[in-house]
């Protein structure tokens, strides 16, 4: 329980710290009013509009006035939208987490049989070739790849849309693009330009994972017993080699959530990314510092989780924390 | 052929629905920028205000080269200097059926300044108005309280709504302080979702999507020219390459803005049309013209732009053509004046200076500089068409005849700050004619700075001209087009003759479409479905 607690604690710290940071680092860049009023506005309008957004306050006060609304579970209103600046990223939540775990779904179907090959021939041409590619997946900037894929699908050969999300059908109240046929084709290039880092990632976690299995005495047992080679690769190595896949994953995929930011730019993929882009470029200082908060609570939150599982799997870790 | 079958397929494997040929009388149009709202009072910037000139009219229309004609006033004069009657056009619908009269005018009017945390509102085109007196249902007043020449271009920038989306106490009255009568307008999230987008345009609202797409369709009952498309889906795609990418790729029809990069491969392709017009946007070089030593001035204890023979100097180093050519690929109009060719005001003498490094080099000597001195030119570098190496060029012209120019570019959020709080002693940047008039430009760049009646606002370079103020300062006084002209263009030669800003071009908008359709320039840079005609 103590640990719990430490661990809470710790947490909380970060986002105190965070928001510290990032109000005064946003708020050291630029003059919102400049990117926002109409040049042709005179010096009455443009004082009036300052003082409505608050700006004409020391920085103190206005970091006061968002603690307090933090605390209240509002983190200002857009200068441009003029709509509560979590509303605006929850509204386009959806469109980024259906995004993200196509991506994820992607690398782990397309990453982990590759991934085994090339662990189980290391020194073959496939083996050689897989990891190769795997490099490239790393290496290349994705919004060139983004570029390429729209090139080739959908200028060249017509394949696929190149921008937006099409027609969308709704769950559980939300418009999801995963339901239509249309919507598929037009999630399909931005997950592939998204999963690809992930893919690569993936497949060099199962390689070293296939590698260090294999040569495990229990592999040779169930060799020796008999066993048929895919079911000693399905069963007894597969499931050995998952475990450090899919705690790199868990970690991951708030990454993927969070920093969709050029895939969804270059595809019009209309979700947080492109709505951090353009609040980026207009200074709409709310909306940027609401992103960022929700990003640095979702990583904590996922870290708290983590570090539970870890304590509750391993004895080791509770013990030392509490002596 | 092979098209055909390959559309064929994808449509039976239910994938490609929306890339397959497009319906006769669908429109889709990529855009560079998104509207931030539908709302037609709550953000005067130009992607906002080409979405609601859609759905919404406004008593007076901007034509392409934004001269005024006819919209829902069928006529306007000025009785006298203070006093505009306007006639109402009789027979006008909204879309929900109910009449157009004169109280929808008064009730968008009084709704201007009731908007809640405008980011940028319309009151500076509605505070010209002193009093309204609606004479009858088609016919209203306005009364100024002085001579007031802009009213009617003011007001073609106010969309009218629907009174009927308001609730009201009493009979409806215009007070300049606040009108009586309305306990509440519609607020702009009315509007976003559709409940208040009542208006008299050639298109109806259908549905907007935040961040994906903005669906309109066909007003059969419009009362003017109606528009030749039954649907049409606008597409923010602001990324430059994939906007392309999309006409390319044949999932928007219309796109506006393309790279001007692109430019010289989208003219080679057959299947493309591109159109380019002259914009109300001047790009300008302003120099610290005051006494005091400037900041971004070494090699020198005065400030030498002080001088007029040196300001003079550095707009004759500058190729203009050249800058044409190399940077803006033909996409730009040297510039020799700060109001485009063929808007209201501008003066026909005034030429672009020619290039003449050898002159440039002599009026500096005359000057007292024959060894020219430093200087930091302040650029953005993502706010104007190729912005940053305009400035390069500049700076490189400059060096050659012995000016030392660096160029200090940034992020224009960061620009703009910096400008405003006189961080350099040159600067480049653009000014888009809103009015579409001279006034604009005279009133904001190059006027005496004084805030409080608006003259000088983006004046940062101590500029101050009394022979320019004088004429300015009786054209906004002057009822008579005529005469008003003639005092701009006064006003524009002074600035002329001491080079008090150096004018580098007026970009060239673009826009690029299936070789179906063709489009009329704007000079206001908007975006006007119904102005797309598929070509003959």
């Amino acid at each position: 329980m103590g640990y719990v607690i430490n661990r809470l604690f710790q947490g909380l710290m970060v986002i105190a710290v965070m928001a510290v940071l990032v109000f005064i680092g946003v708020y050291a860049i630029g003059n919102p009013v400049d990117m926002l009023i109409s040049p042709e506005a005179d010096q009455a309008e443009i004082t009036a509009t300052i003082a409505r957004m608050g700006l004409d306050k020391p920085l103190w006060e206005q970091f006061l006035a968002f603690l307090n609304g933090a605390l209240h579970g509002d983190l200002g209103t857009s200068f441009i939208y003029n709509e509560p600046a979590v509303r605006l990223i929850l509204d386009r939540f959806p469109a980024t987490l259906e995004l993200a775990l196509a991506a994820v779904l992607m690398a782990v179907v397309v990453g982990i049989p590759l991934g085994v090959i090339a662990g189980l021939k290391p020194n073959g041409i496939a083996g050689r070739s897989i990891m190769t590619i795997s490099i490239l997946g790393f290496s290349l900037p994705t919004f060139w790849v983004g570029m390429m894929l729209m090139m080739i699908f959908a200028v060249n050969l017509g394949w696929l849309p190149s921008t937006g999300r099409g027609q969308t059908g709704s769950l559980f109240g939300i418009e999801w693009s995963f339901l239509t046929g249309d919507g598929l084709a037009h999630l399909l290039l931005p997950a592939v330009n998204l999963a690809l880092f992930k893919t690569s990632l993936v497949i060099r976690l199962a390689r070293a994972g296939t590698r260090e299995v294999i040569s495990q005495d229990y592999i040779k047992f169930a060799r020796a017993k008999g066993l048929s080679e895919p079911r000693v690769i399905l069963v007894h190595l597969m499931k050995n080699m998952m475990i450090p896949v899919v705690t790199v994953l868990g970690l991951e995929f708030g990454s993927v959530v969070a920093f969709a930011v050029v895939t969804e730019t270059v595809f019009a993929w209309p979700g947080i990314g492109k709505l951090l882009i353009s609040s980026i470029v207009h200074l709409d200082r709310p909306v940027i510092v609401a992103y960022l908060m929700l990003t640095v609570m979702l990583f904590v939150t996922i870290n708290f989780i983590v570090d539970l599982i870890y304590a509750a799997l391993d004895p080791r870790v509770r013990r030392k924390e509490s002596a | 052929m092979r098209k055909q079958l390959i559309g064929t397929t994808a449509l039976m494997l239910g994938l490609l629905a929306s890339a397959g040929a497009a319906n006769a009388a669908d429109l889709r149009i990529g855009l560079s920028a998104e509207p931030s709202a539908l709302d037609p009072h709550y953000h005067n910037l130009v992607p906002n205000n080409a979405m609601f000139t859609h759905v919404f009219d406004a008593l007076i229309e901007q034509d392409e080269n934004q001269r005024l004609s006819p919209g829902l006033a069928a006529s306007w004069k000025a009785i006298d200097d203070t006093t505009w009657e306007f006639k109402l056009r009789p027979g006008v619908k909204f879309h929900d059926g109910s009449a157009f009269t004169a109280k929808d005018v008064v009730f968008s009017l009084c709704r201007v300044p009731k908007v809640p945390n405008s980011p940028s509102a319309f009151t500076i085109y509605t505070k010209g108005i002193e009093d309204l007196e609606v004479k009858d249902d088609l016919t209203i007043l306005f009364k100024t309280k002085t001579p007031y020449p802009l009213l009617p271009t003011d007001l073609s920038t106010i969309g009218i709504v629907s009174a009927a989306t308001g609730k009201f106490t009493g009979p409806l009255v215009f007070k300049k302080a606040g009108c009586e009568g309305v306990e509440s307008y519609p607020s702009t999230e009315d509007f976003n979702s559709g409940k208040a987008m009542n208006g008299t345009g050639p298109f109806k609202f259908k549905e907007f999507v935040k961040g994906d797409r903005i669906v309109l369709t066909k007003n059969p009952d419009y009362w003017g020219t109606k528009a030749p498309w039954d649907t049409v889906t606008f597409k923010p795609i602001l990324a430059d390459g994939p906007r392309v990418a999309a006409l390319l790729a044949g999932d928007v029809d219309f796109i506006e803005n393309p790279p001007s990069q692109d430019l010289p491969r989208l003219r080679q392709d057959k299947n493309v049309r591109i159109v380019d017009g002259l914009s109300n946007r001047v790009i300008y070089i302003a120099v610290d013209s005051g006494p005091a030593p400037s900041p971004g001035i070494k090699g020198t204890d005065k400030n030498p732009l002080a001088d007029p023979k040196v300001r003079k100097a550095l707009s004759l180093a500058i190729d203009r053509k050249a800058i044409d050519q190399r940077i803006m690929n033909t996409q730009a109009e040297p510039a020799g004046q700060i109001i485009s060719t063929g808007l209201f005001g501008n003066n026909p003498d005034l030429k672009p200076d020619a290039f003449d490094a050898k002159k440039a080099k002599e009026l500096l000597t005359e000057a007292g500089y024959p060894n020219g001195f430093e200087i930091t030119i302040g650029s953005p570098n993502d706010r104007y068409m190729n912005d940053e190496k305009v400035a390069q060029a500049v700076a490189q012209y400059w060096t050659r005849i012995g000016v030392k120019t660096s160029v200090d570019a940034t992020t224009a959020s960061v620009f703009f700050s910096n400008r405003g709080k006189k961080v350099y002693s040159a600067f480049l940047a653009g000014w888009g004619a809103g009015t579409g008039e001279a006034s604009s430009p005279l009133k904001s760049l190059v006027a005496c700075r004084k805030p409080d009646i608006g003259y000088g606002t983006t004046n940062y370079t101590n500029y101050c001209n009394p022979k320019v103020d004088a004429a300015l300062t009786e054209a906004l006084a002057t009822i008579d087009d005529a005469k008003r002209e003639k005092l701009l263009q006064q006003s524009l030669a002074a600035v002329a003759e001491d080079t008090g800003i150096i004018p580098i071009h007026f970009e060239k908008t673009p826009w690029a479409m299936k070789k179906t359709l063709t489009y009329t320039p704007r000079v206001d840079q908007q975006t006007m479905a119904m102005e797309i005609k598929p070509a003959k």
